[in-house]
């Protein structure tokens, strides 16, 4: 048997992994070809449409189908919630009406709504306010906890201790910030909204569901239609957009599926447009005021910081782990307070907790600087430590530093930097740099792949995964292509089949590390097979059989090799199969990690007259380990930064505070950066060989979660000001510039 | 904050000042004209319709018979009738670009366009442009992730082109901003549209 090693090649040995590959999927999709849940059409559906509560607090007291099925082309209505009902959140879908098409569909829920009757309850959707949250009722106490140097005596009160000792840190500290800095809540808003097409084909179900979680939503499925996993089929060749919001069956879904039972009709349920923004996930906000002391060096000694928001209906805010944000000042207390508003609960959104963590705490650090008139860049640098002594968690401080320098390099930060609000006016205009760090686990998820060879030589993949935008089958086949010596277009590709191997959800960026490892794997041990049979055939130690250049080659003696077709040919009659399995923690690998860090840095002008900010320039230096495919993961990247310049500066959820009514809900109003917004942006793939080393490792989060404080920081260095809530609308420049007496 | 910057020649063929000058008279008017009008139309024969009838109309070069209501969208049309499903819905208002297609060669959103509206004009889907040098530009590119507003994308880009084949980058960045991308992929797509222009592409 032929010995199998399961690492990379070296950077310097690849034909294909690494180097600069088509999206295979990339036609498809730019000429309307390739179908999402949306397109698909099936004979005979029905298309069915949710009641959506037009209030965010009340108690149902009247709900009806019968004015909606008097609407010509209405065939099946299911009410979710009967009259006597609480309903905590706008837009909760109280029925569902199936019709013969959108017109019919749409007319029978407006019937419904219109003898739609309901009890006002109080609403509490303004979480900014803290107090005004308390006086409501709303606060529970999160999970906070206080890490000092030094411990309290055996005979002091350990609360009196800490108060003291932190006051007394304080009161040491060379320079100390004040300050109150907060992120609103923002939601997926996927271009592609939540739902299904559902049909029963002999007692078995077919969902073809938006998902990212092929392999997971199945049995989410069949445990409340009374059926197994086993009898649900979950299909999704493509997702328009997930971001963290699709991993879950939702009840929208279950209640199509029931109706297409009932009416033996095929239904087809996507979440209309307001609905999308209202129930298909939302970002918590956060909010914090924090006293934070340094050392003459603006060395940080003390954090110390009360910090809340709100998740929605269920209540909840944004974790203390990212409190301050990468940064692991050795004496800090941090108190959480958790709100409960009337809105719809959160979904988990790219980097949970990481974009709030950032945004709301590194404005502080470079508040720190802007006092001290410090160069943010040094600031930041200073407190990284050093790899034997870390100031900093994640990635280690020489990998941030390396990126600072690299990012300062592509910013010229040097030549453009000046002190806060000391920038030269073009009229009104005024220019700024900032910066901000991350980091992100991003290890790999468990992953199978099954692989088939054919006797032809062609060369077939099946694993449970999903592609949300990031390039997963250009992956896939890169991987499989690199292993077998062959070209990309050489392997298909499957996924998008609760049917195929089980593969994770694609959440937490553990989707490219995962599936390298199965597709890998499952390619190693399939060409260790092909390389026994050609080792007999040529007489050669298979030990000395390489994949290279479409052939099956000898490294003793390059005159023996053979073709890859005729190797295939070899097999027998029926196809070589096997499965490569990786399961986190268990299988040894040293294929793929996690922990990255990043490093990002905006350039932004700011019109003081119209309060408008502008995106000049953004830098984006990223450590990802084993870089797969770079042209797709700089696509991630540059995606990722556009997604962080609408949380800075456009995208918001604004409710009315009586009603709780969510009025931006449609893509008019939900306002997000287009093309002309963006400005340059400039991505940098860092690949060092000790990083490289380290394996694959996931990308979608890391990238999106600095932009928040970099762009909040320069606007600051900018102004001179600090605006302190994202996004910085024009509106909130002003105010901010309105409260600040002038130098 | 204004973020559409909208093009220099708005392919409706009116601007928004020009309506909005026009707008005053307009409603003054209005009741009179409404008169007026449903009196010519009866003239000529015109009358007001209810209830599915058959239509034909002309889509991507090919004469289509569909059933279609007065409320049924140009739209719901293309993606149900027809197996067009490159138009997206994803607003109801056009403000996503999402649903982009051509109408006698000018963008426009097959979301607010009734399917009675587009009898005798000439449709062009995204999926007619499968031979164009712009989706493969934005393949090349990589002017996609989820994909999903792509298309739209693609044919919102061939419709600027078309009128401005030579178009600069600044020209790009100020023109192309109807379409929102979810992802972000509004680098790639100033790549795509500038490798159109200098492979002369165009027009």
């Amino acid at each position: 048997m032929a010995e199998v090693s399961y690492t990379w090649p070296a950077k310097d040995k690849t034909s294909v992994l690494g180097k600069r590959h088509d999206r295979l999927d990339g036609l498809a999709k730019a000429t309307g070809a390739a179908k999402y849940t949306y397109d698909i059409n099936l004979k005979n559906q029905l298309i069915a449409k949710g009641l959506g509560c037009p209030h965010a607090h009340c108690r149902i007291t009247t709900i009806s189908a019968d004015a909606a099925k008097k609407v010509p082309g209405v065939v099946h209505v299911e009410i979710l919630r009967q009259a006597g009902a609480e309903i905590e959140w706008e837009g909760e879908l109280l029925a569902v009406v199936a019709a013969e098409s959108e017109g019919a569909a749409a007319e029978g829920v407006k019937a419904m709504r219109d003898a739609l009757k309901y009890e006002a309850l109080d609403v509490f959707v303004t979480e900014a306010d803290l107090e005004a949250a308390k006086a409501a009722g709303r606060t529970t106490a999160g999970a906070g906890s206080t890490t000092l140097e030094k411990e309290a005596g055996d005979d002091e009160d350990e609360k009196e201790f800490e108060k003291k000792e932190i006051e007394r840190l304080l009161k040491e500290s060379a320079h100390v910030v004040e300050g109150f800095y907060g992120i609103d809540v923002i939601t997926h808003c996927c271009l592609e909204p939540h739902g299904s097409t559902v049909e029963w084909q002999d007692g078995k179900l077919i969902a073809h569901h938006s998902t990212q979680n092929v392999s997971g939503t199945d049995d989410q499925f069949a445990q409340p239609l009374g059926i197994t996993a086993g009898d649900v089929t979950v299909h999704c060749d493509h997702i328009g957009g997930g971001f963290g919001s699709k991993f879950q069956a939702d009840y929208w879904s279950i209640a199509a599926a029931r109706i297409a039972k009932e009416t033996g009709r095929p239904v087809k349920l996507m979440l209309d447009r307001d609905q999308e923004l209202k129930l298909g996930g939302s970002r918590p906000s956060g909010y914090i005021k924090v006293r934070l002391g340094a050392d003459k060096d603006g060395i940080i000694k003390v954090w110390d910081s009360e910090h809340w928001g709100t998740s929605g209906a269920s209540g909840g805010a944004v974790a203390q782990g990212v409190v301050p944000y990468v940064f692991t000042p050795k004496n800090l207390r941090r108190v959480v307070t958790n709100i409960k508003t009337n809105c719809a609960q959160q979904r988990a959104w790219r980097a949970p907790n990481h974009p709030q963590g950032c945004a709301i705490t590194h404005v502080a650090i470079d508040d720190l600087a802007a006092k001290m008139g410090a160069d943010s860049l040094e600031i930041f640098k200073k407190n990284l430590g050093t790899d034997d002594e870390p100031g900093v968690g994640g990635a280690k401080p020489s990998v941030y530093a390396a990126e600072m320098d690299i990012a300062a390099k592509l910013m010229d930060w040097k030549a453009k930097w000046h002190p806060h609000g000391k920038g030269p006016a073009k009229g009104s205009v005024v220019e700024g740099l900032g910066m901000a760090i991350h980091t992100w686990g991003g290890a790999g998820h468990n992953s199978t792949c099954r692989l088939k060879i054919y006797p032809d030589g062609s060369v077939e993949t099946q694993c449970g995964s999903q592609d949300l935008g990031t390039g997963t089958r250009t992956v896939m086949a890169i991987v499989v292509a690199e292993t077998l010596g062959l070209p990309v277009e050489h392997i298909k590709i499957n996924i998008g089949s609760s049917k195929y191997p089980e593969s994770g959800p694609s959440g937490g960026s553990t989707t490219v590390g995962g599936v390298s490892e199965s597709h890998r794997r499952a390619a190693l041990d399939a060409l260790a097979k092909i390389r026994d049979l050609v080792a007999a055939k040529l007489e050669v130690n298979a030990d000395d059989l390489v994949a290279a250049g479409g052939k099956i080659v000898s490294t003793k003696d390059a005159g023996k090799s053979v073709s890859w077709k005729e190797a295939c040919s070899l097999i027998g009659l029926k196809p070589l199969e096997v499965e490569g399995k990786y399961v986190r923690g268990m299988t040894p690998t040293t294929m793929s990690s996690g922990g990255v860090g990043g490093v990002q840095m905006a350039h932004v002008a700011v019109d003081r007259e119209t309060g408008v900010i502008k995106m000049k320039k953004f830098v984006a230096v990223q450590d990802m380990g084993l870089i797969v495919s770079p042209k797709q993961a700089e696509s991630q990247i540059y995606g990722a930064v556009i997604m962080g310049i609408a949380f800075a500066l456009f995208e918001q959820r604004i409710c009315d505070p009586k009603t709780g009514v969510f009025v931006n809900a449609e893509m008019a109003t939900y306002k997000l950066p287009r093309l002309g917004d963006i400005g340059e942006i400039v991505v940098e793939l860092y690949e060092p060989e000790s990083e490289r080393s380290r394996g694959v490792i996931g990308l979608g989060e890391p990238p999106v979660i600095s932009p928040g404080g970099a762009i909040s920081n320069a606007v600051a260095n900018a102004l001179g000001v600090r605006v302190p809530i994202l996004p910085l609308t024009p509106q909130r420049v002003l105010e901010a510039l309105a409260k600040t007496p002038k130098a | 904050m204004v973020h559409r910057t909208g093009t220099a020649e708005p392919a409706s063929g009116f601007s928004r000042r020009e309506f909005m000058r026009g707008s005053g008279a307009v409603a003054a008017a209005t009741a009179l004209a409404s008169q007026s009008q449903a009196i010519a139309q009866q003239a000529k024969g015109t009358k007001v319709v209810s209830g599915e009838q058959t239509i034909s109309l002309n889509v991507n070069g090919k004469a289509v018979q569909v059933k279609a209501e007065p409320r049924t969208t140009l739209l719901e049309v293309l993606r149900y009738q027809l197996d067009l499903t490159g138009a997206k819905p994803v607003s109801h208002d056009a403000s996503s670009g999402a649903a982009t297609i051509l109408v006698d060669g000018k963008p426009a959103s097959a979301s607010v366009m009734l399917a009675l509206a587009a009898r005798g004009k000439k449709i062009e889907t995204v999926e007619s442009l499968a031979g164009d040098a712009v989706p493969k530009a934005f393949v090349t590119h990589d002017a996609e992730q989820c994909g999903f507003c792509t298309p739209g994308f693609v044919v919102a880009v061939r419709a600027f082109l078309n009128q401005k084949p030579k178009a600069t980058e600044e020209e790009i960045r100020a023109g192309l901003n109807d379409n929102i991308c979810r992802c972000g992929t509004y680098a790639n797509v100033i790549q795509a549209a500038l490798a159109v222009v200098k492979g002369g592409a165009n027009g």
